[in-house]
C-alpha cells in the first residue's frame, strides 16, 4: 500500500461502480437457468452489462447488438454462491485481553491475496461473509466481501467506504469456546451477564448519541460503543456462534432483549427448538459436518437439522467455516441437505438468497433477477450431483475462476504448489476457534 | 496373528453372533468388484455368514425361507484403510482420545490396538451407517512408531465381537508431526536415525531369539521382530517427497513390508513408488490443504491408479471436526476428479481390502467371502443417494436410509 489513506478513500469510493465493471454487454445463452426466485429456465439467454444482469429469460431473449455471446450449451447456471461464515482472508479479530471487541474490524487484516479466495472462487462462492473466531464473547466486526479479483481489501468490500459505513456484521460465542480465564467468562451465566452489561452501556450511548444529533458527535467518541449501537439500531447484524439448544436460545433471549437482529451461526441443535426459532424469526445458518462430536457441544450433530428447520418454517442458509469445511465444496452442503431431507428449493437458495438475506444483501446478490449483479456460476450439470463440476465463476459481469484455465485450476484440485504455505487459516489439533 | 485371535475369543464371552437367517440381497445393479456390474443380480448369504451365491437373478434363484431385500444399487461392504475410530472417540476429550501416547518415547511398537478399542463409540456406529462394514483402525499418526493397528467388522458390543486381526501394521510417521509429541525426535533426519537404531536393535534380539540365546522379553523387540519377520506390514505416514523417499529407504533397508499412508506428495515420486510395489493409502480426499497436508490434491488417487499402484482411501485421523471423515464421502470426491465411479469404489472396498491383506474375506461379492453387504437407492457416491441397509457377515446391522 503505497497510497496514502486519501488516496484509498478515494480508490475504495471508485468500487462504487462495480470493480472493472464491463461495459460491452456480455449474452449467455442454451444454458438451464435457474435463477432460484422462480423456476428452471431450459435453454435461456442471460444478459449481463456493467456489472449488472439486464436480462434473463427464455430463448426468445433479445441479444443487444455487439454482445459478446457465450454458448453454454448442456451447461446450468445459477447464481454466485453465498457463504455465511467464513475464516479465508487470514484475517483476526479481538485478543484475549477482554471477552467483547465490538470496535475491531476484520477488515483490518484481511489479505486481499490469500489463496482462501481463490479456493472459494472455484468453490462458486462470490459472496461471503468473513468473521473473527469464536473464542471470544465477541470477536469483532464481520465484513462482507464480494470476491472479485482484488488487490487489496477495497476492491472486495461490499460497501463504499470502510471507514463511514457498516461493512459487515458483529461476531458474537456462547457455549465453550469463549471461556477461560478472568476477564473472559467462566461460564454461561457470566458470559450472558457481561454481554447484557455492555449492551446496557450501549444503549445509554444511544441515547446520548441521539441527544448529541448524531454518534459521530458524541464527545469523547467511543468506538465500541458506536459499534453497538450499529447493533442496536438494527444496521449490523449479529452473527452468533451457538451450538447446543440451551445456548441458541440464549442467543435469541438477548435478541429480544436488546432488539437486535440475530443471525445464528452453526446452530448444531437447532434442529431442537426449531418451533422456537420460526416463532422467533431467527434465521440459521448452519454447517454440514461429515460426523458428529470433534467437541462437546458438537455431539448433537445431525444431517437433518437444516431439513427439520425447512420443515418448522426456519429460513436456513449453509455456510463452510472454511477452514472447518473447504470453500470448494459448499455445494455439497446442498446436496447433503436434500439427502437428509431438504426440498431441492430450500437447498439451493441455502447456498444462494437465504444467505445474501441474511447478511441484508438480497437486493444485489443470490438470485438470477434483472438489475442484480452479475455474479453466476456455470455448473457443468445438475448442482447437487458430486459428477458436476464448477467450470467458472463470474462476479460483476467478470470471470474470476475458469477451470479450463490451468492457473485456475490448481485452485480446484490442489497439488503441490497450488497453496501458498501459511497463508489460509490454519486448523490444529484442539484449537476451538472457528 | 491367529493365536491371538484365539485368545481373545477365548476371553470374551460374547462371540460375533451366528446370522440370525439366511439373506438374499436383489439389486438392479449390483458392483460385485470381481468383474462387470451384474444388471438385476443376487447376492446370497448363507447361515454361517458367508456369500453362497452371486449371479443374475435369471440364473440365481432365491430358495424358501431366505429374507430378501431389494436395493438399486448394491456394493460390497466398504472397507476404510485407514481409520482411528474406536481408540479416538467424537467426545475428543483425554478420556476417548487413545491413538497416541505422549507420555513415553517416540518409538512404541508394543501399544496393543486391541487394548484400547470401544466397540460402542459412537463414530464406529456412524461409520456403520454409511456403509462402512471393515475398518482397519489403531493406533494413529504422531510418533515414529506409535504402536500396532487392528482390523475390525463395525459391530459387536466389544473388541472380541468386532475383531478380525489383533495386529495387522505398525503406525510410523515421519515428518515434522512427531516433533512437537516427544523430546527426542525433532528432525526428520533424526527420527529416521532413532528408527534406524531402534530396527537393528530388533534385528539383533530376533537373531539371538532364533539362536536360543538368553536375553530378557522386550515387547517392543517382539512386535518389530515381527515386522521384520514379514508377519505384519508398516503403515508409513508420509507426506513430502523426503519423507515418502526415507520410508522406501528404510523399508529396503531392514526387508520389511510397508503401505504408504497419506502421501501427499505422492505424485512427484510416482516412479519409485511404483518400483518398491508400495500399495498407498491416500489422504482423505477432502482433506485440508494446509502444513503437511499442503499438497494434498483431489487427483492423487487417478494419477497413481493410472500408473499402477494399489491404491485405497480412507478416514484418517482428525483432531478436531469433524471427528472421522466417512470414506465414502471422500471416495466420492475422487470419483468426480478423474477417478470415476467404479474405480473410486474400488479404493474403499477390494483394492482396500488387498492393501490391509484381507482380500481373501472381504471387498468383493464373490462366494465364500464374508457376507458384507451394502443397498443403495442410487448411485453410491451422489451428494442424494441414500445408504438403506448395511449387513454384515448375513446380519442386516442397519435398515434407516442415511
Amino acid at each position: 500500500m503505497r497510497r496514502n489513506l486519501s488516496a484509498c478513500l478515494l480508490a475504495a469510493a471508485a468500487a462504487a461502480a462495480p470493480l472493472g465493471a464491463q461495459e460491452q454487454p456480455h449474452a449467455f445463452r442454451g444454458a438451464t437457468l435457474l435463477p432460484i426466485s422462480g423456476p428452471p429456465v431450459a435453454n435461456g439467454v442471460l444478459v449481463v452489462q456493467g456489472g449488472k444482469i439486464t436480462a434473463i429469460g427464455g430463448p426468445e431473449t433479445a441479444v443487444p447488438a455487439g454482445a459478446v455471446v457465450h454458448d453454454l450449451a448442456g451447461k446450468t447456471v445459477m447464481p454466485g454462491l453465498v457463504d455465511t461464515h467464513s475464516h479465508i482472508g487470514g484475517g483476526d479479530g479481538g485478543d484475549r485481553s477482554q471477552p467483547m471487541h465490538p470496535s475491531v474490524r476484520i477488515l483490518d487484516a484481511i489479505d486481499a491475496r490469500d489463496d482462501g479466495i481463490q479456493r472459494a472462487q472455484a468453490g462458486g462462492i462470490t459472496t461471503v461473509n468473513v468473521m473473527p473466531g469464536s473464542g471470544l464473547l465477541m470477536s469483532g466486526q464481520t465484513v462482507y466481501l464480494k470476491l472479485r479479483d482484488g488487490n487489496d481489501i477495497y476492491d472486495l468490500t461490499f460497501c463504499r467506504d470502510v471507514v463511514r459505513e457498516v461493512c459487515g456484521g458483529m461476531k458474537m460465542a456462547n457455549g465453550t469456546n469463549p471461556r477461560g480465564e478472568a476477564p473472559m467468562a467462566g461460564t454461561r451465566a457470566r458470559a450472558a451477564a457481561i454481554v447484557r452489561e455492555k449492551f446496557v452501556r450501549a444503549q445509554e450511548y444511544r441515547e446520548k448519541a441521539r441527544r448529541a444529533g448524531g454518534a459521530d458527535r458524541v464527545t469523547p467518541r467511543d468506538l465500541e460503543l458506536e459499534a453497538l449501537a450499529e447493533v442496536l439500531d438494527g444496521r449490523r447484524v449479529v452473527h452468533f456462534h451457538s451450538h447446543r439448544a440451551d445456548d441458541i436460545l440464549t442467543a435469541v433471549r438477548l435478541s429480544t432483549e436488546f432488539g437486535f437482529r440475530l443471525v445464528l451461526q452453526h446452530g448444531t441443535e437447532a434442529y431442537r427448538v426449531a418451533d422456537d426459532l420460526a416463532r422467533a424469526r431467527v434465521p440459521v445458518s448452519a454447517i454440514v459436518i461429515d460426523a458428529p462430536g470433534g467437541k462437546l457441544e458438537a455431539m448433537g450433530t445431525n444431517m437433518a437439522n437444516a431439513a427439520i428447520l425447512e420443515r418448522a418454517g426456519v429460513l436456513v442458509a449453509f455456510h463452510t467455516d472454511d477452514a472447518i469445511t473447504d470453500s470448494r465444496w459448499l455445494l455439497r452442503s446442498a446436496g447433503l441437505g436434500v439427502r437428509a431431507g431438504m426440498s431441492r428449493e430450500k437447498a439451493l437458495e441455502a447456498v444462494t438468497i437465504a444467505g445474501a438475506r441474511m447478511l441484508g444483501l438480497e437486493d444485489r446478490v443470490g438470485t438470477l433477477e434483472r438489475g442484480k449483479d452479475a455474479d453466476f456460476i456455470v455448473l457443468s450439470g445438475d448442482p447437487l450431483s458430486v459428477y458436476t463440476r464448477i467450470e467458472q465463476t463470474w462476479v460483476e459481469g467478470r470471470r474470476v475462476f475458469d477451470f479450463a484455465n490451468a492457473d485456475d485450476r490448481k485452485y480446484a484440485v490442489g497439488g503441490f504448489g497450488a497453496f501458498r504455505p501459511g497463508a489460509a487459516v490454519h486448523v490444529h489439533e484442539g484449537e476451538e476457534g472457528h | 496373528m491367529k493365536r491371538i485371535i484365539a485368545l481373545i475369543a477365548a476371553c470374551c464371552a460374547a462371540l460375533p453372533a451366528a446370522a440370525d437367517a439366511q439373506v438374499a440381497v436383489r439389486g438392479e445393479t449390483v458392483y460385485t468388484m470381481a468383474g462387470a456390474p451384474i444388471r438385476d443380480g443376487v447376492v446370497l448369504v448363507g447361515r454361517d455368514g458367508k456369500i453362497e451365491r452371486v449371479g443374475p437373478a435369471a440364473e440365481v434363484a432365491i430358495p424358501a425361507g431366505y429374507r430378501t431385500l431389494t436395493a438399486r444399487v448394491v456394493t460390497p461392504g466398504l472397507v476404510d484403510a485407514h481409520s482411528v475410530v474406536g481408540l479416538a472417540g467424537s467426545l475428543n476429550q483425554p478420556h476417548d482420545q487413545d491413538q497416541l501416547d505422549r507420555s513415553s518415547d517416540a518409538i512404541q511398537p508394543e501399544l496393543r490396538a486391541i487394548d484400547a478399542y470401544n466397540a460402542r463409540e459412537d463414530l464406529v456406529a456412524w461409520l456403520r451407517g454409511f456403509g462402512v462394514t471393515t475398518v482397519h483402525t489403531g493406533h494413529g499418526p504422531g510418533a515414529l512408531i506409535s504402536g500396532q493397528t487392528m482390523i475390525v467388522k463395525t459391530r459387536g458390543d466389544d473388541v472380541g465381537d468386532a475383531l478380525v486381526d489383533t495386529t495387522a501394521m505398525l503406525a510410523f510417521t515421519l515428518g515434522p508431526s512427531v516433533a512437537p509429541n516427544f523430546r527426542n525426535a525433532g528432525t526428520r533426519a533424526r527420527g529416521i536415525a532413532l528408527l534406524r537404531a531402534e530396527l537393528m536393535k530388533a534385528q539383533e534380539y530376533a537373531r539371538k531369539a532364533k539362536a536360543g540365546e538368553q536375553q530378557p522379553r522386550d515387547l517392543g523387540m517382539e512386535a518389530l521382530g515381527r515386522l521384520l519377520a514379514g508377519e505384519v506390514t508398516a503403515m508409513v505416514t508420509a507426506h513430502r517427497v523426503s519423507e515418502i523417499l526415507a520410508a522406501l529407504r528404510l523399508s529396503q533397508e531392514f526387508g520389511f513390508r510397508m503401505v504408504l499412508d497419506g502421501a501427499a506428495e505422492a505424485p512427484l515420486v510416482i516412479d519409485e513408488i511404483r518400483r518398491a510395489g508400495v500399495p498407498v493409502i491416500i489422504h482423505p480426499t477432502m482433506a485440508r490443504p494446509f502444513d503437511e497436508l499442503e499438497s494434498a490434491s483431489v487427483e492423487t488417487a487417478k494419477k497413481l491408479r493410472d500408473a499402477g499402484i494399489t491404491v485405497a482411501l480412507q478416514s484418517g485421523y482428525e483432531g478436531y471436526v469433524p471427528k472421522t471423515r466417512v470414506v465414502l464421502f471422500e471416495a466420492a470426491i475422487a470419483a468426480a476428479n478423474g477417478l470415476g465411479m467404479e474405480d473410486a469404489l474400488r479404493t474403499i472396498t477390494l483394492d482396500a481390502a488387498r492393501v490391509i491383506g484381507l482380500e481373501k474375506r472381504v471387498g468383493s461379492l464373490e462366494a465364500g467371502k464374508d457376507g458384507d453387504v451394502v443397498l443403495f437407492d442410487g448411485d453410491p457416491f451422489e451428494y442424494t443417494t441414500h445408504v438403506c441397509g448395511v449387513i454384515i457377515e448375513g446380519q442386516v446391522v442397519s435398515e434407516t436410509c442415511r
